[in-house]
């Protein structure tokens, strides 16, 4: 599904990542783990085209995709959450949803300007379309408030339904766990799974351990830029490069 | 008093058109009043010295500024904040030069008097009263087609980009199509206000479109309240009007006109739209209070 070639990435003479590849499978949830400051955002960042790539190319069901701007890669079904929530917090619950429907409408200036009967009508569906995703997400009952009062926690949920109104084949998240408690880890590792059953594949940098082992099939170890691992949670918890990157040597 | 009517028509134009921009796109734009003189001047040197009628010259005003700001805001708007005020300013400013300085067709800085009304038919808007319902006309038109914009799926991704360009980016909103789109049709709505200036004025000078104006309408747009159409209109207004009641002041009115700016600015962040409504709900527990005690 996707595929990284030789990723590199340098900022000035910093290295961030240095020839980063494997594929992710179609269906299956993929954590990328590794310490602090292994490059693990830097790659989403890439991946999701906010950054270029200095060497290295990336393909996305067979097509070349290293050169895409986000809203070509969001067109082409790839979405992405992340580390410090980014919501549109001046707009509503139900808002910052329907802009996750954008791209699934066309009404240009002039036919929203007359509130054309075509327009109306994609409006309407839209904001069921909306309501539909909140439901599935259990935010509807917070729908009309303003983005930045919610609670941080329904605002993950909210970054995920928002993302989920792309209807992508492929969601990357940042770090969706953090900052969420038990029960809210509990709801966001139920969705994930739920996104897994209807076909969408989800990559997820996370630093949750327990999430990770319980829900990922697979697992990619990142760690000072390289990949130190790949291998299903069982192997990659044997794996001693692993366990020396993270706890030291003795 | 008709007369400073007719100005609040034409400002509520103006401030509406760039709120699009600044309330709902969240680009600041330093050099409306350019835009603002574009229209009138377009208007006016095609009925004046071309003899073309009132109507088309507006039409063609309109249009050609709307393109010029299409092809100026690809290059203009990847700026951000601060630089794209310098840039927009520095393009303010080149137009009210052109005006001064191409004295042949603009007549420079006397301006250029004798610019025909509207008329339909054998009616002529050429009175006050008949240019406040001619002005106001499109002013409604101007609010009536900004409001439906701004609650569709085109004012949602706007004030997408005003919160985070990068999320509305990942959710597929050409973002850079949309703010050149809406800049045009801001510098469009901007030049048919200017047509009507110069067709009700039947005189113009370059004085009008300089850089002050430009300040007076971002001004108009926050006072009134960034993001809210009717806003716009109660900031023109307010704006318009408050100058000619401080007449009172005399000598010192525009002393009395900055403070009250500054007054409004701090116990009004929101604007005017949003600031008397949750001024009048704050004293009102208070008043209930009082009673119970």
């Amino acid at each position: 599904m996707l595929r990284l070639e030789g990723i590199t990435k340098i900022f000035g003479g910093l290295t961030a990542l240095e020839n980063v590849s494997f594929s992710i499978k179609k269906g299956e949830i993929t954590g990328i783990i590794g310490p602090n400051g292994a490059g693990k955002t830097t790659l989403f960042n890439i991946i999701s085209g906010i950054y270029g790539i200095t060497f290295g190319d990336i393909f996305l069901d067979g097509e070349k995709i290293s050169r895409f701007s986000p809203e070509k890669l969001a067109l082409r079904g790839l979405v992405r959450t992340f580390q410090n929530i980014e919501l549109f917090s001046q707009m509503t619950v139900l808002e910052n949803v329907m802009v996750g429907l954008h791209t699934k409408s066309k009404s240009g200036i002039f036919s929203c300007a007359f509130k054309l009967p075509c327009h109306l009508k994609e409006e309407r569906l839209i904001r069921e379309k909306a309501l539909s995703l909140l439901e599935f997400n259990g935010i509807a009952d917070v729908a009309d408030m303003i983005a930045a009062n919610l609670p941080f926690g329904k605002g993950r949920l909210l970054e995920i339904a928002r993302a989920m109104a792309l209807d992508p084949s492929i969601i990357l998240m940042d770090e969706p766990a953090a900052g969420l408690n038990n029960r809210e880890t509990a709801k966001l590792a139920e969705i994930i799974l739920q996104l897994k059953k209807s076909g969408v594949t989800v990559v997820l940098v996370e630093h949750d351990m327990e999430l990770v082992m319980e829900i990922c099939d697979s697992l990619v170890v990142l760690d000072l830029g390289r990949m130190l691992a790949t291998g299903t949670p069982l192997e990659i918890q044997e794996n001693q490069a692993v366990i020396t990157a993270y706890l030291g040597q003795e | 008093m008709m007369n400073v009517l007719v100005f609040v028509g034409i400002n509520t134009i103006l401030a509406v058109a760039l709120n699009l921009l600044l309330g709902y796109a969240g680009q600041i734009s330093l050099g409306h009043a350019a835009f603002f003189g574009l229209g009138a001047y377009i208007s006016g040197v095609l009925t004046v010295t071309y003899g073309l009628n009132s109507w088309i010259s507006m039409f063609i005003a309109a249009t050609a500024t709307g393109i010029l700001a299409f092809i100026l805001g690809f290059p203009i708007l990847k700026l951000k904040g601060h630089y794209l005020a310098m840039a927009t300013l520095g393009f303010g400013i080149i137009v009210y030069i052109v005006f001064n300085e191409t004295v042949a067709l603009t007549g420079g800085p006397s301006g250029l008097s004798g610019i025909p009304n509207l008329g339909i038919a054998s009616l002529t808007f050429d009175s006050d009263i008949k240019n406040y319902y001619l002005v106001w006309l499109f002013a409604l038109i101007s609010i009536f087609l900004s409001l439906n914009l701004a609650d569709s799926r085109i004012g949602r991704a706007l004030r997408a980009i005003h919160d985070s360009e990068v999320a509305a980016r990942g959710m597929g909103v050409n973002v850079r199509l949309l703010k050149v789109q809406i800049f045009a049709l801001s510098a469009l709505l901007s030049a048919v206000a200017g047509s009507l200036y110069a067709h009700t004025m039947t005189f113009i000078s370059p004085a009008s479109f300089g850089f002050n104006f430009s300040v007076e309408l971002v001004t108009m747009v926050i006072i009134g309240g960034l993001g809210s159409i009717y806003g716009s209109f109660l900031g023109a207004a307010l704006l318009t009007l408050l100058p000619e009641i401080l007449r009172a002041f005399q000598d010192y009115d525009i002393i009395v006109y900055g403070l009250l700016l500054i007054l409004m600015t701090m116990f009004m962040p929101g604007g005017l739209v949003r600031g008397v409504p949750g001024i009048l709900l704050s004293l009102r527990p208070a008043r209930k209070q009082g009673r119970e005690y």
